[in-house]
C-alpha cells in the first residue's frame, strides 16, 4: 500500500434516511423545534466520514458491561438491584453481515421501576440504591456483545396527556467510521406499549420498527438466575470495501 | 431476472433522549465512579505539538431558545491533517497525545459546551481535491430522532475554504457562513449552531 493515499469517495454506503424517523415527527412533540427544516446538504464520505475513534480494551472495566455490578462496586454497597435479572447480547454487523469487531458499544437505562438515575428525571418511581444504569463493552472478534442488567420499567412522560414509554434500553454504537455513528434504542418482545410510543413509531416503516424489538432468547437464558433477550445491531459500511473502492490515482 | 445482492438495512436511529447523560457523562449527573475512564474527555493531550484552540458553543432551538439537555461530538485530523484512525492511512505519523475525538455536555445551566484542541490542518478530499481544516460536529438530544451532523471551519482561512469541496456543496453563501466559526478573542472562536428557522445551521447526509 503506498502511503499517504486517501480513503477513495463514496466508500460509506449512503444512509437510507427513508428508513429512519424523521427529524420533524409532530407525535414526538419535542421535535417540532429540534428539526431542521432545510435539506441535509448530501455529500460523499470523506477521509472525514470514513475514519473515526478507537478504544482500547484498557479503557473498559470487567465490571463495565455487568449493571448488576457496576454501581453497586462504585458505591461499595452489597446489595443486588430490584427486579428481573436479564442478559442483552447480539452481534454488531455492518450492511454486508460482517462483525464489527472492537465496536464501542454503551447503553444507559431507567431502572426496574422506570426511573433514571439522572438528576433531571423527576418520575414519582424511587431510585434504586443499587443500580445505576450505564454500561459499555467493547465487540469481540465476532462482533458479539453482552450485558447484564435489570429489566427497565415503563415510564411516563410528558409528551400527551397520558403517554408511557415501552420498557426500553439506549443504545449508543461506534464503528471504525465517525459516519457509521449510531445512538438507538432497544425495545422488549410483547411489551404492549411498543404500538402507543410516538417516538418510536416515529419510524415509518413496520419493518425498521421490528428490528428494534429485541427477542426473549431461551437458549442463552440463565436458569434460575437471568432471561436472555437477543438484540443485533447493523451499522452503516461495509468497511472492507472502504480498501478496495480507491478511485484511479489515489 | 437478476441476482439479489441483499443488503442488511441499517438499525434506525431513535432519540438519545434526555436522559443521555448516564450513558455518556454519568459522573455529571449523579452516576459517580461505575467508570474509571471518561472517554472523549482530552482531544489533543499536553504533549501534541499545534496550535492551541478554544471553541465555545451553544445550540439554540426554532424558537431561538438554548437547548441544554444536548451532546455533541467533534472529530477532527491533527496540524498535519492526518487521523488518529486506522483507516487513514498515514495513521502512524499522527500527532503524539492527538485522539482527534471530544465528546461533550451542554451546561444544564446555560446550554453552552467547549472544546479545547489544536487547530487541524488541511485534509485529503475526493478526487484530489484538498477539504479545508475543519471539525466535524454530530448533535444529539432529546427532540433530535438522527444525530445531526456539521462541520466548523475557520474564518482565517478564507482562500482554503472558497476551494473546499464539501462547502462548495452549498449553494447558498449565508447558508455557507453558517459553518464558519466566529473569531472570539486570543485562539478561541464561537460556534453557534441554531437547529430551525432563520440562520439555521447547515446539517449533511452522507
Amino acid at each position: 500500500m503506498s502511503d499517504n493515499r486517501p480513503v477513495g469517495a463514496g466508500s460509506l454506503r449512503p444512509r437510507d434516511l427513508a428508513w429512519h424517523p424523521p427529524a420533524h415527527a409532530p407525535g414526538y412533540k419535542t421535535s417540532v423545534l429540534r428539526s431542521p427544516r432545510r435539506p441535509l446538504i448530501a455529500h460523499e464520505a470523506t477521509l472525514s466520514e470514513v475514519t473515526g475513534p478507537v478504544f482500547g480494551h484498557e479503557a473498559i472495566g470487567p465490571l463495565d458491561n455487568d449493571l448488576l455490578r457496576n454501581f453497586v462496586a462504585a458505591t461499595r454497597g452489597d446489595g443486588e438491584p430490584i427486579g428481573p435479572r436479564i442478559l442483552v447480547h447480539g452481534r454488531v454487523r455492518d450492511e454486508s453481515g460482517r462483525g464489527v469487531p472492537g465496536a464501542l458499544v454503551e447503553i444507559w437505562q431507567a431502572n426496574a421501576g422506570g426511573r433514571y438515575r439522572h438528576l433531571n428525571d423527576r418520575t414519582v418511581a424511587a431510585l434504586d440504591p443499587n443500580f445505576g444504569g450505564c454500561g459499555r463493552t467493547l465487540t469481540d472478534e465476532t462482533g458479539a456483545y453482552r450485558f447484564r442488567t435489570v429489566l427497565p420499567g415503563p415510564y411516563p412522560w410528558p409528551n400527551g396527556v397520558n403517554d408511557w414509554r415501552p420498557s426500553h434500553i439506549h443504545f449508543s454504537l461506534f464503528g471504525p467510521a465517525f459516519g457509521q455513528r449510531l445512538i438507538t434504542q432497544m425495545y422488549f418482545e410483547g411489551d404492549p406499549h411498543i404500538p402507543l410510543c410516538p417516538i418510536l413509531n416515529a419510524i415509518p416503516d413496520a419493518r425498521a420498527v421490528r428490528q428494534l424489538v429485541a427477542p426473549l432468547d431461551m437458549d442463552a437464558t440463565q436458569p434460575f438466575d437471568a432471561r436472555a433477550y437477543r438484540f443485533d445491531i447493523v451499522l452503516r459500511g461495509p468497511r472492507a470495501t472502504w480498501f478496495e473502492n480507491r478511485p484511479e490515482g489515489l | 431476472m437478476v441476482q439479489d445482492p441483499t443488503l442488511l438495512k441499517e438499525t434506525p436511529s431513535q432519540t438519545a433522549g434526555p436522559f443521555v447523560h448516564i450513558g455518556t457523562h454519568p459522573w455529571t449527573v449523579g452516576v459517580e465512579g461505575v467508570f474509571a475512564a471518561q472517554p472523549g474527555q482530552v482531544v489533543a493531550g499536553p504533549d501534541c505539538p499545534g496550535t492551541r484552540i478554544r471553541i465555545e458553543g451553544r445550540i439554540l432551538d426554532g424558537d431561538g431558545q438554548v437547548v441544554r439537555d444536548a451532546v455533541v461530538e467533534t472529530w477532527q485530523a491533527d496540524p498535519n491533517g492526518i487521523f488518529a484512525s486506522p483507516v487513514d492511512p498515514r495513521h502512524e505519523r499522527v500527532a503524539t497525545g492527538f485522539t482527534g475525538w471530544g465528546r461533550f455536555a451542554c451546561s444544564f445551566a446555560d446550554g453552552a459546551f467547549a472544546v479545547e484542541t489544536v487547530k487541524p490542518g488541511p485534509v485529503p478530499g475526493p478526487r484530489g481535491t484538498t477539504m479545508a481544516p475543519h471539525i466535524c460536529l454530530w448533535i444529539v438530544a432529546r427532540g433530535i430522532n438522527l444525530g445531526l451532523s456539521t462541520r466548523l471551519y475557520f474564518p482565517e482561512d478564507a482562500a482554503a475554504n472558497a476551494a473546499d469541496p464539501i462547502l462548495a456543496r452549498i449553494e447558498s453563501p449565508q447558508r455557507r457562513d453558517t459553518l464558519i466559526a466566529e473569531p472570539w478573542g486570543e485562539g478561541a472562536y464561537r460556534f453557534e449552531i441554531r437547529l430551525q428557522g432563520e440562520g439555521e445551521t447547515v446539517f449533511f447526509a452522507t
